[in-house]
């Protein structure tokens, strides 16, 4: 009989606070079980998240999922597992090795690893002999085995057996034999455990209330939602990690619900590499459809030529950025926020971009639509900025509100409105001041409609010209029209009570952030005033966030610090109080991180 | 011959030779490409193409300058360095009606353009993608393009030794399904079949041998004007029947071959080699292959099968032009985005 070894005897219960981490071999089917770990604990009512740690491979490479459950709703990566499932030879070892003081371990009863960290529970368990009498058919073992692992968590934990099913349900929702398959191993599982385990740790979950109304999305689908929701009509894309799988759920959203007596209101296509899907945006975009695509930022380098050129030319489309580690294949499948000044200076001879920056799914929703408007508003290329951690990992949201403003297409002259004009337009006249033209779409029924694009210099009528006084006056325009941007895009979310301290993040460092500062206030007795950007250009209020307080963090995900880089270049009187807190390493960042590195720097100050 | 019956001061769109008209050029005096763009507004004159529906699309070179040359009512997008065709390929995805002209050069295509050249082979637009193929870089002062003779002289002396790219050949293997060679010097034919590749319904490539009279019009290169007019084989007598031309059925049509094209109007070809058959996708890769020996330059159609249906059509978008689509068609109702959050629940 299997037993369990306690470091230390049973002293507390620890509810609905704990880490999970699964160690398996890529390509092995944990995914489906490590999601139905995290749902059971979603439908249980605990906040969690979960994170998918894994290589460049598809099969073989070791892998990890993380989960956090946490009933105050602190769901930031952490560096150190609680509860440790190694699922992996090759890697248990280590996974063992680098598990923290206390830790509780559950591995294959063979890897004889009972010798190993005494100072850790141990919970050794016979998978492989399991498996072989949970499931007759040797063909399928290997798909189930990860179910019994599941089945032994929720013995141990305290997982709600009937929320687990559910969860296996909606998990392989249709697929009714892998159901049948999955379940009785989970169960099989679980009273392997039951008989044969002894309690040893302090970990339990609890049901509890802190989901209601919340879902559990994947930040791709839901910029793809907001995209659709939002008119997106041409998509065309070059498959790049970890972007693929946003136009690939748009592509599904789009076929499930935006047919139209059996055709597509839309056309998803598939291009040659990034720079033709660059310019089918440009195409598309100056032909008056709704363009996106989705890159990173390898797309991004190969997209900038036509980037600039859509910038000069004055053409509208969204490029969302999953921006992972590094130049070239970096860690391609590591997050950063490593693409920030490559984005909002991309190209040559002076551009600036909109650029829109999401840290929630939910954000990520609203944006995908908003960015679209901003693109025809504002008749430029306008970025998603979002990373891998938010676009394929699994977050706990809030339900998205269904969109009630009307699509915002800018400034666009149909056939009547250049009948009314007498045909008295030119495309880069700024008539009303603002630096945003008028345009018309090719096609329109007007003789008077076309104009001629081009990236090189032209007057305000669109016509050919290197005169020196027309391409400054075109650039002063443009200027002018980023300027009005400025005070369209969305404003920064300030949290401010006098502190002299401040803190300015970004996207995914959100939920580190928020845990981070809760730590330095009742553990550190620092106070410190936030503001997250969300956009870029930065609005007045990020202005008066700088100039409010006597320092202030910069929190970013990269090694040079580009946030405030960029905020030293177009804010530079406030470049004397910012400082950086920089997490580089390809993971999501901890609270623990910003802590250390806050509390050094304050105690410096 | 049928369709050469003197063009009436107006055309059946309404329109004046004039409202063809476009800037005028800033090329070299004497150079090829502008013998392209008179033929190209005689055609779109005379095939009465409603100016509004046609868009003009390039890339970067002398060739790419050209679309300013004429139909200044249509709409016009110079892009950037070989990247016309996904340019092309997204106007159309937005608006699937519109009829395309992309103008290239054999360096936009052949050389930093061939990624998107191959692609947009395969895929079947509505666009004639005209290369004006001169073998050398105008813009840049006289530097060899891919599609250089093995053996051809830059004006210096200097000597191309790597085989040269035949477009024609590629378009056809890719799967183009109207492909011709043309010399701008023969405007008679060139202006024939610039009528049928408007008319056709599908991606035609028509690489036109556009001599460069400044960088490559000396003794030694391939792609002069005295090299062609010595070496043009001209393999057809090419002939364009509009749609409404009511009195070709009664034409004794002799060995002439009639290919219907899309909008009702006809292309004939009366082969001057009876047993080449343009629609033979075989017979046109041997024809290339065989002239690549013998130095001779076959002109007129050298693919052109039926029409086939367009990207576009596999796409399965609705018949009017996505950027037509408003709100209501664009915007899903709520039901579905409740629909789409209780499956996430």
């Amino acid at each position: 009989m299997a037993t369990a070894q306690a470091a230390a005897p049973q002293t507390r219960t620890i509810v609905n606070d704990l880490v999970l981490h699964v160690a398996t071999a890529n390509g092995s089917g944990s995914q489906t079980s490590n999601m139905v770990l995290l749902r059971t604990l979603f439908q249980m009512g605990i906040p969690i998240s979960g994170k998918n740690l894994f290589p460049s491979n598809i099969q073989g490479l070791p892998t990890w999922f993380t989960i956090r459950a946490n009933k105050d709703g602190w769901i930031a990566r952490k560096q150190d597992a609680d509860i440790v499932v190694c699922m992996n030879p090759d890697t248990s070892d280590e996974d063992v090795e680098t598990a923290r003081k206390g830790a509780i371990l559950i591995y294959e009863e063979t890897l004889n690893l009972a010798g190993k960290r005494p100072d850790c529970i141990h919970y050794a368990v016979p998978f492989k002999k399991l498996i072989a009498e949970a499931c007759p058919d040797v063909r399928l073992r290997k798909l189930v085995i990860n179910m019994l692992y599941v089945g032994v968590c929720a013995q141990l934990f305290n997982f709600d057996m009937d929320e687990v099913r559910k969860a296996i349900s909606t998990q392989l929702a249709g697929k009714q034999k892998a159901i049948d398959l999955n379940v009785p191993a989970v169960e099989f599982g679980y009273k392997w455990a039951a008989e044969n385990l002894k309690k040893a740790d302090p970990y339990r979950v609890e049901r509890m209330d802190g989901n209601k109304g919340k879902i559990i999305i994947e930040g791709n689908a839901a910029t793809a939602l907001g995209l659709m929701f939002g008119g997106v009509s041409v998509v065309p894309w070059y498959p790049i990690t970890p972007s693929s799988s946003l136009c690939e759920y748009l592509d599904e959203y789009l076929n499930k619900y935006r047919i139209q007596d059996g055709k597509r209101t839309f056309a998803v296509v598939q291009a040659e590499d990034e720079i033709a899907a660059a310019g089918m945006l440009a195409g598309a975009g100056w032909a008056g459809a709704r363009a996106f695509t989705s890159t990173s930022g390898p797309g991004i380098s190969l997209m900038t030529e036509i980037i600039g050129l859509a910038y000069f030319a004055e053409i509208p489309f969204v490029i969302c950025n999953v921006a992972r580690t590094g130049p070239s294949t970096g860690l391609p499948t590591r997050t950063m926020q490593g693409d920030l000044i490559s984005l909002f200076y991309a190209s040559h001879g002076d551009t600036k971009h909109i650029v829109v920056i999401p840290s929630t799914p939910k954000e990520a929703f609203e944006m995908g639509g908003e960015a679209l408007n901003l693109a025809e508003e504002f008749q430029t290329p306008v970025f998603i900025l979002s990373d891998l951690d938010l676009g394929m990992n699994y977050w706990m949201s809030d339900r998205f509100d269904y969109p009630t403003q009307p699509f915002r297409r800018g400034k666009v002259l149909d056939k009547e409105a250049l009948d009314k004009l007498n045909g008295q337009w030119g495309r880069y006249r700024d008539v009303d001041g603002d630096g945003v033209a008028y345009r018309t779409y090719p096609g329109t029924d007007h003789p008077k409609a076309a104009y001629f694009t081009r990236g090189t210099g032209h007057t305000p009528d669109a016509a050919y010209s290197e005169k020196p006084e027309h391409w400054k006056a075109n650039m002063d325009r443009l200027a002018r029209k980023f300027a009005t941007a400025k005070n369209r895009v969305p404003k920064p979310e300030v949290h401010s009570n006098g502190h002299a301290a401040g803190l300015i993040y970004f996207g995914t460092t959100t939920e580190a952030v928020r845990e981070a500062l809760a730590v330095l206030d009742h553990q550190h007795g620092l106070k410190l005033d936030l503001c997250r950007l969300r956009a870029f250009p930065f609005t007045q209020e990020v202005e008066d966030f700088l100039h409010s307080h006597e320092r202030v963090y910069v929190v970013e995900l990269n090694r040079d610090g580009q946030m405030r880089m960029t905020l030293n270049a177009e804010l530079p009187r406030f470049a004397g109080k910012l400082r950086s807190v920089l997490h580089y390493d390809g993971m999501p960042l901890t609270a623990d991180n910003v802590v250390q590195q806050v509390v050094s720097m304050e105690r410096e100050k | 011959m049928a369709g050469t019956t003197e063009a009436p001061s107006t055309n059946k769109a309404g329109l004046q030779k004039k409202d063809y008209a476009g800037s005028k050029s800033t090329l070299c005096v004497g150079c090829g490409h502008d013998l392209i763009t008179a033929r190209l507004i005689d055609a779109a004159f005379d095939n009465s193409l409603k100016p509004e529906n046609l868009v003009k699309l390039s890339g970067i070179g002398c060739s790419s300058k050209t679309p300013a040359y004429f139909v200044s009512r249509s709409f016009s997008f110079n892009s950037v360095h070989g990247r016309m065709p996904s340019i092309a390929t997204g106007t159309a995805l937005a608006n699937r009606n519109l009829k395309m002209i992309g103008v290239s050069g054999d360096g936009d295509t052949a050389n930093i353009g061939m990624g998107q050249f191959v692609h947009v082979m395969r895929r079947n637009l509505n666009m004639v993608y005209i290369v004006e193929n001169n073998g050398v870089y105008g813009l840049t002062k006289g530097q060899f393009s891919a599609t250089a003779d093995k053996g051809s002289k830059l004006k210096h002396g200097q000597v191309n030794h790597m085989h040269a790219i035949d477009l024609c050949a590629l378009a056809v293997e890719l799967g183009c399904g109207f492909v011709a060679r043309l010399f701008a010097g023969n405007t008679k034919m060139m202006k024939q079949v610039l009528q049928a590749a408007l008319a056709y319904k599908g991606t035609v490539l028509l690489d036109i041998i556009s001599p460069c009279v400044t960088f490559n019009n000396h003794e030694g290169s391939t792609k002069s004007f005295p090299w062609m007019k010595s070496n043009e084989l001209a393999m057809q007598d090419i002939g364009f029947v509009p749609a409404y031309d009511p009195h070709y059925e009664e034409m004794d049509h002799g060995d002439e071959r009639v290919i219907k094209l899309g909008d009702g109007s006809k292309i004939t070809i009366k082969a001057l080699d009876k047993d080449y058959d343009p629609a033979s996708r075989t017979g046109a890769l041997q024809l290339l292959a065989q002239h690549h020996e013998s130095g001779k330059v076959p002109t007129g159609v050298i693919y052109l099968a039926g029409e086939t249906p367009r990207f576009v059509d596999h796409l399965g978008m609705v018949d009017v032009p996505l950027s037509s689509l408003k709100e209501d068609a664009l915007r899903p109702a709520k039901s579905v985005l409740d629909e789409v959050m209780d499956s996430l629940a």
